[in-house]
């Protein structure tokens, strides 16, 4: 089993800088997540590790061993790309047995091991259909398929999930991780979609202008953002973020917003006297208290069901908008809209991002 | 508007202009085909006739390669010329394939130096009128030895057959996805396996097309082998002035000749449709 490192990979088309010093680690049987806005890089990225592109700089690592300059033939990867790119003149059955093929194996041991991979994926009653015949969602496991047949080292998947329609793609999304499992090869997949990569990833690499903002594991990514573009891309509906100045107050780091001032947990202090931005989570908001000290009234705009949440839209004294979700359970209470209702900030809940350069200000350790 | 619904009259009125066009292209054809089952007497009586007695003469003729005139009997290698311009054709076209397939290939998928002028430069070899070419070429010609062999005239169809060829299949390249030229690398093919495997499968209606339009213009020059040629390498165009003789003009055995040096190509053209109207894509890709 191998690991798959990407040391300070830089590469650029022109002008355009693509990818700018990126460095991933994948270990043999871990699922890295790489996710980023449309132009980010990511497709490039997995290029570079199937090596159709070469990177300008940087070194690229499977098994310990650097790989520049090597031929994809030769470096132990499997690709599912998000057009499938399937070979049209060849049946479902060849698309899948063509990297076994590849390496002479004999024709009833390619037999046995597309049969088995294409009963994994459900596909084994379309096997002697042509790409053209294929619904998008077999076409997809096709390519699937003859990504994993092989047992690939590495396996790069890239968006292999953005052309299928929104069932199969809920369905694939429990199932893929069990079969990831399976061949135990370092994955690295990338998607536009946040939640596709919460579900999926190990870790997850956040990709924006060509700079990995932030690698960390699902759950850091969602609670401890590196930077605001970060909280920004993760979360639906997007976080909350209100320019704030926190000044020094009794000792301790306080925020004037809605109207009211907010006491700041202890180690916040590097933060007063700084341009900040503050996060809030919509969930996070905490609804009711009504009247009592401390918590603000706000009038709710607008009320949307999302899923299993609901979300209310809600004008703060000055005019600030809020967004905040409720289980959708309780968006009964709300009626239609158009009422005042109170909420209070939980402090510790609260994000701190420098304004300027977009970093997180983390809490210092107590 | 759907066709169906509009009126028969208007349907029918369609369907004659449809017929009146038709008839206009294909009448000459049809005359030539005609006149190639009549005696030179027939073809010039006044006023012309739909009737006669058909006469296998001309093609007995041609075949035989005696012609009966009334100044007596011309040796016509007609069939020797037919024979020259089968090989001349597909020599030059396989030749251009050889050349012009794997070029096309390289200025569709990579970028270099020049790639550009070389592949319009290529382009350019069409726009000269040939004559102005082929005059200086003779001369260079006769000093290598190229005069009059098939190896110099197939040298000089690849002004025609190459730039056709070279651009079109180009085309075809650019229009298919490399993704799927990355899977099979990806899969651990070498480039040249991906290359016969998987480019050129996948371009082949393209490549069926240019190459039957090659082989036609090439089938029709004329101009080439007429300077450039003697009577024994000389294809059915040049051959056929061999019926303007002391005692007029064949018409009968040009007819009958016209006829005999369509059928190669109609059958190459019938025979390469099928690949011709293969979809290029092929649902491969999405999008």
């Amino acid at each position: 089993m191998s690991d798959l490192i990407l040391d300070r990979i830089s590469k650029s088309y022109g002008k355009t800088q693509v990818l700018s010093e990126a460095s991933i680690e994948v270990k043999a049987g871990e699922t890295v997540v790489v996710c980023g806005p449309s132009g980010a890089g990511k497709t490039v990225l997995l290029r570079l590790v199937a090596g159709v592109v070469e990177p300008d700089t940087g070194d690229i690592r499977i098994a310990g061993r650097s790989v520049l300059n090597v031929g994809p033939e030769r470096r132990d990867v499997g690709m599912a790309f998000q057009n499938f790119a399937l070979y049209p003149h060849l049946t479902a059955f060849e698309n899948i047995a063509s990297p076994l093929r590849a390496r002479g194996l004999e024709a009833g041991e390619i037999k046995k091991r597309v049969d088995e991979i294409s009963k994994l994926l459900r596909i084994e009653h379309v096997l002697g259909h042509t790409p053209r015949e294929l619904s998008n969602g077999q076409k997809q496991r096709t390519s699937l398929a003859r990504s994993l047949v092989r047992g690939p080292g590495v396996l790069l998947l890239d968006d292999p999930l953005r052309n299928v329609d929104a069932k199969l793609r809920y369905e694939m999304r429990l199932e893929l991780p069990r079969l990831l499992r399976n061949f135990g090869s370092a994955v690295l997949y990338v998607t536009q979609d946040y939640k596709e990569a919460m579900a999926l990833a190990d870790r997850i690499a956040v990709l924006r202008a060509g700079r990995i903002e932030q690698l960390a594991p699902a759950s850091a990514i969602y609670d401890a953002p590196e930077s605001i573009e970060v909280a920004r891309l993760f979360g639906d509906p997007t976080i909350n973020l209100y320019p704030i100045r926190p000044e020094a107050e009794g000792g301790a780091a306080v925020v004037r917003l809605f109207g009211q001032t907010w006491r700041l947990p202890r180690g916040r202090e590097a933060a007063i006297d700084r341009d900040c931005m503050l996060g809030l989570r919509p969930e996070d908001v905490r609804i009711g208290g009504d009247g009592h000290p401390g918590s603000v009234a706000f009038e709710l705009e607008a009320v949307t069901p999302l899923n299993v949440r609901g979300v209310l839209y809600l004008r703060g004294p000055a005019g600030e908008e809020l967004l905040a979700t409720v289980p959708e359970r309780d968006i009964g209470q709300f009626g239609r809209g158009h009422r005042r209702i109170w909420i209070d900030l939980p402090a510790e809940k609260l994000h701190l991002f420098d304004r300027q350069s977009g970093a997180r200000i983390a809490p210092a350790a107590a | 508007m759907s066709m169906r619904k509009t009126n028969p009259i208007a349907r029918a009125l369609r369907a004659l202009a449809l017929l009146l066009v038709g008839l206009f292209f294909l009448f000459p054809i049809f005359w030539v085909l005609l006149m190639s089952f009549q005696t030179n007497q027939d073809i010039l009586r006044i006023p012309p006739s739909l009737f006669f007695s058909p006469t296998l003469e001309n093609f007995y003729a041609i075949i035989s390669g005696k012609l009966v005139t009334s100044a007596g009997t011309l040796e016509v290698p007609f069939m020797g010329n037919l024979l020259n311009s089968v090989i001349l054709s597909t020599a030059s076209v396989a030749v251009s394939l050889l050349f012009g397939v794997p070029a096309a290939y390289a200025f569709a998928r990579f970028r270099f130096r020049l790639g550009e002028d070389i592949a319009f430069t290529l382009l350019s070899f069409r726009f000269a009128p040939p004559l102005l070419v082929v005059l200086p070429l003779a001369l260079y010609f006769q000093d290598l030895g190229l005069n009059n062999s098939y190896l110099g005239l197939v040298w000089v169809y690849q002004l025609i057959s190459l730039p056709l060829i070279l651009w079109i299949v180009r085309g075809y390249f650019e229009d298919m996805s490399p993704d799927i030229e990355h899977a099979f690398r990806i899969d651990g093919h070498s480039w040249f396996a991906t290359f016969m495997k998987v480019s050129i499968p996948l371009a082949r209606p393209g490549i069926a097309a240019a190459a039957l339009l090659a082989f036609i213009f090439c089938w029709n020059n004329f101009i080439f082998a007429l300077i450039l040629a003697s009577a024994d390498k000389q294809p059915v165009t040049v051959g056929a002035l061999a019926f303007v003789t002391a005692s007029g003009i064949q018409y009968g055995q040009i007819a009958a000749s016209i006829v005999l040096s369509i059928i190669p190509t109609l059958a190459l053209a019938l025979y390469a449709q099928r690949y011709l109207v293969e979809g290029l894509s092929l649902g491969a890709v999405k999008g």
